[in-house]
């Protein structure tokens, strides 16, 4: 017993073991070694019990090297630091290939990107793939924007305003129902080959194919029997509405009339695809083959994929064949997936990306208060809304939605939870559309909600009984829903509203089965024109899910298809959207707008509605604060 | 022989514990609700039936198993649908060097890290430098990778300018990423390292050891730290497995195209092909990691050679 006692205080007495014993698991002789030497007279009385070289057990316990150890061993503190030197190695192996990084900082990824005009781009999340007719998301679409160019294209600055894209220009007929688009004779694929008409018939054939089930399909339904060649009713893709007249004359024939349809073409769902790279990777109608792919891709537009590496980047770089090459600023763009808000600002602080897709909304009110701040906020084309089960109680009662609906200070809501920007919605449809304004019919006002609820059949809030609000799990959604829970408990005394988040795909069918009573949603406009976002509301359509059905509405919509004189369209959709926020299937909350951050190199990159930006327009200029470095 | 026939025995144990995992993942990614073609624009119900049959998706359940196994034993994973135009194979063989590489850097500095801790901790039992180094270690327990990676890339890359801060080319925020992770498990691996050493210093051995008069370094080192060391090598297998398939944390953090992010994101797309995939890879990574570890035990330990 005595003896572990004294090998305690030893141990406690000695300083230097910390650092033998990080040495020791390395050289385990040494350790012996040094402490053997430092205290020689202390041990020479257990040499003999070690002799014996046998524990209690029976195991040999104390090999050749310990005993070469008590034989001769070196000075201990000289012999301790040059253990602990074998571990500094890698800190300066390490050290050694930080010191260059840390030296060549002073031009950052972006400073390089902007001297050699590659335009780094933060794009949200990894692109599903790359092929104009498989895709719907933002994000992608921003990379086919980059790839291809359609028959119309987005001006710089004004989403109203059709540049000729392929089609050097177009016109209708006199009721909007057939459309003549002439195309340019020396638009060309990546691979030199010229891009005809009959390239943009190929490509809607394909994409209303049934067999190839592009998700997107609905948006080439403005096509005569589109929709019937599309659910099979029509076999024959002669009888769809479009038609190649030569090589350079494409004719659509619509539905209904449609004095908007050039904006409907700009959609990247109009893109043409390369017929030979299709067929040379599979059948037309095969969704995902390697033509997408680096190497095999073949586009039409002011770029070319060069490099795609699944959620680390897609690069694109200058397409030689492309008709206007001449005036094609950027030398190419770097397309990053960062789904991470918080990891894009901190890229964008670090000089790594020239723009960031998203911002962290509580960080807004610190780039706002900076001088030259790099954050923009900008309208965009996109409702933030409830969606209202009709179907059940208690939410099937107008007034009750009605109560609901002017319970909601949707100022308080944008103002102190969403803090981005944006503006609160007094219809669903966003102002300045195509020159619409949606109808003022609601709004904030806590004495009629109360009026609304009585006429509801509830004396006070407490009658109402128990409903919750849905959402997909995200801390944005949970904070306007809890507010938004407080709001009806505080004006209408409603206290038996639950909130309830799940997980995104499960409450998308939760929200399609009708399994709810509030729902959140969201709907960015795919083009300019109010059309875009009050068709989701008519009878039956597939993504009305709240089972609101009103004819009057439809016959709205259906004649405003009619009209040709643009006034009268938009008042006769004024008329229908004023249905729909009488009636309230959803109610509206704010309208959004795109916040992100954006380098002061990039030129040219203007605030637009639909948030595209042609990116051959874009310029890079190092800022004066780049050159005085 | 007889380690022939338990390593054999071993390996019948991983493979059939990994069909359960396979055959488990098909069923359960099936029954979670909702599916891959569902999303916030509907896709019309008939082009859905014909995405579902473009995938076979048609066909009754067991067929489909049936057909899954048949494709897995010619080694083929099958298509993605979140990444369209790519296979599961695809994704794998892209994202797992670079969570391999993460992981490893992680681990080096995990072992490097926590076993001298954990040692020196042991060494000066209940003395204010165990405890002080022991609070430290819970801390490094309790704060989460998402709080101590955003702090590393923060200081490091932002302040001090030596990493990048996101982003994987030419680019050194995957550093930070190992660093994250290695400081995550080194705790892990302190905590481990201290408690099984006190275990072994106070056996008998170690006492005829000091009897005899060994030097205190020796018994450390020597005698106490290849038994110590032990639970530290059976928790390397499902270190290793976490700290290549776990770290979406910090690739989302640092922006690196991993595995952990493709098994996440699978999951959340009912991507049913790559959750299979992610979790097969893993669990084979798991297995294999089990077994080296059975076999490295064997060997440190004694006594587990001789109970065989």
């Amino acid at each position: 017993m005595p003896l572990p006692v004294r090998t305690e205080t030893q141990q406690g007495q000695s300083p230097h073991q910390t650092h033998s014993g990080e040495g020791a698991p390395v050289h385990p002789g040494s350790g012996t070694r040094r402490a053997k030497k430092r205290r020689p007279t202390e041990y020479t009385e257990n040499t003999e019990l070690q002799e014996l070289e046998i524990d209690a057990k029976g195991i040999r316990i104390n090999g050749k090297s310990g005993k070469r150890g008590h034989q001769n061993s070196p000075h201990l503190s000289r012999k301790t630091f040059r253990v602990f030197r074998v571990f500094r190695r890698p800190i300066l192996f390490c050290l050694l290939l930080i010191l260059p990084l840390a030296s060549c900082r002073q031009e950052t990824r972006v400073d390089r990107a902007t001297r050699e005009k590659i335009l780094l781009l933060g794009n949200g999340a990894e692109p599903k793939a790359l092929d104009p007719h498989i895709v719907s998301s933002v994000g992608d679409s921003n990379i086919l924007r980059a790839l291809f160019e359609g028959l119309v294209v987005n001006h710089l600055s004004d989403d109203s305003i059709h540049e000729p894209g392929v089609a050097e220009r177009w016109e209708p007929n006199a009721d909007f129902s057939e459309w003549r688009f002439f195309l340019r004779k020396d638009a060309k694929w990546s691979n030199g080959d010229p891009v005809t008409a009959h390239d943009f018939v190929y490509s809607y054939h394909r994409a209303l194919h049934p067999l190839t089930a592009s998700p997107y399909a609905s948006m080439l339904f403005f096509l005569k029997n589109g929709e019937a060649f599309n659910t099979g009713k029509v076999q024959d893709f002669d009888s769809v509405g479009v038609k190649a007249k030569g090589d350079h004359e494409l004719v659509c024939r619509l539905e209904s009339p449609a004095p908007y349809f050039p904006d409907v073409v700009k959609h990247t769902t109009w893109l043409p695809v390369h017929r030979g790279t299709i067929e040379k990777f599979g059948k037309m109608t095969d969704s995902y083959t390697d033509w997408q792919k680096p190497g095999n891709h073949v586009s039409n537009g002011a770029f070319q994929l060069t490099e795609w590496r699944l959620n680390a980047h897609v690069k694109v770089r200058r397409n030689p064949h492309y008709w206007d090459a001449a005036n094609v600023k950027p030398n190419g763009i770097d397309f990053y997936p960062i789904e991470s808000p918080f990891t894009e600002e901190k890229a964008f602080r670090n000089g790594l990306i020239h723009y960031s897709y998203a911002f962290p909304e509580n960080l807004v009110a610190k780039y706002q208060a900076m001088p030259d701040s790099p954050l923009r906020s900008e309208t965009y084309n996109g409702s933030y809304f409830y969606r209202c089960n009709v179907t059940r109680a208690p939410t099937h009662h107008v007034d009750f939605r009605r109560a609901l609906a002017s319970a909601i200070d949707q100022e308080t809501i944008v103002k102190y939870v969403t803090r981005g920007g944006q503006v609160p919605a007094y219809g669903f449809t966003p102002p300045a559309e195509g020159g619409y304004h949606p109808p003022r019919v609601i709004g904030f006002d806590p004495e009629k909600a109360r009026e609304f609820l009585k006429r509801a059949g509830y004396a006070s809030g407490k009658d109402v009984p128990e409903f919750t609000i849905f959402f997909n799990t995200l801390e944005s959604h949970r904070n306007i829903a809890v507010a938004i829970q407080d709001m009806w408990k505080k004006h209408l005394g409603i206290d038996k509203v639950k909130i309830e988040n799940q997980e995104w795909k499960v409450f998308q069918q939760t929200t399609q089965d009708l399994r709810y009573d509030v729902s959140r949603a969201g709907w960015i406009g795919d083009y300019v024109d109010p059309y875009t976002f009050l068709s989701i509301w008519r009878t039956g359509d597939s993504n009305n899910y709240t089972g609101w059905s009103n004819p009057a509405y439809d016959r709205h919509l259906e004649e405003s298809a009619l009209l040709s004189d643009p006034a009268a369209r938009l008042a006769k959709l004024g008329e229908a959207e004023a249905i729909l926020l009488d009636e309230l299937p959803i109610l509206p909350i704010y309208w959004y707008t795109r916040v992100y951050l954006l380098h002061p190199d990039v030129k040219n990159w203007y605030p637009t509605l639909l948030d595209h930006h042609p990116y051959k327009h874009i310029d890079l200029v190092p800022s004066v604060k780049g050159a005085d470095r | 022989m007889d380690t022939l026939r338990y390593l054999l025995s071993r390996l019948a144990q991983s493979l059939f514990a990994l069909f359960c995992i396979i055959t488990l993942t098909f069923f359960l990614a099936r029954l979670a609700p909702g599916g891959p073609f569902l999303d916030e624009k509907k896709i019309p119900e008939h082009l859905v039936e014909q995405m579902r049959r473009n995938y076979g998706f048609d066909q009754p359940l067991p067929v489909q198993y049936a057909m899954y196994l048949g494709r897995l034993a010619t080694g083929d994973l099958g298509p993605s649908f979140g990444n369209k135009g790519f296979s599961v194979n695809e994704i794998i063989a892209d994202s797992f060097p670079v969570s391999a590489a993460l992981g490893f850097c992680g681990l080096v500095l995990a072992l490097t890290l926590g076993i001298p801790v954990g040692v020196f901790a042991a060494a000066r039992r209940n003395t204010i430098v165990d405890y002080s180094l022991m609070s430290l270690v819970t801390l490094g327990i309790c704060v989460p990778s998402f709080v101590v990676a955003p702090l590393l890339g923060e200081f490091f890359a932002l302040k001090l300018g030596w990493f990048d801060v996101a982003l994987w080319e030419n680019s050194s925020a995957w550093i930070l990423g190992s660093v994250t992770l290695g400081l995550y498990y080194s705790t892990y691996i302190a905590r481990l390292t201290r408690g099984s050493m006190i275990e072994v210093l106070s056996q008998d051995f170690i006492r005829t050891a000091k009897a005899k008069g060994s030097p205190p370094l020796a018994i450390l080192f020597k005698h106490a730290f290849r038994g110590g060391i032990s639970p530290v090598v059976a928790f390397l297998g499902p270190a290793v497995a976490g700290l290549i398939g776990g770290s979406f944390v910090v690739e989302t953090v640092f922006g690196l195209p991993g595995l952990g992010q493709h098994l996440i994101k699978a999951a959340s797309n009912r991507d049913y092909w790559l959750i299979n995939g992610t979790v097969s890879v893993i669990a084979v990574l798991i297995l294999t990691m089990n077994f080296l570890v059975d076999v490295l035990q064997a060997w440190l330990d004694p006594r587990t050679r001789a109970n065989r």
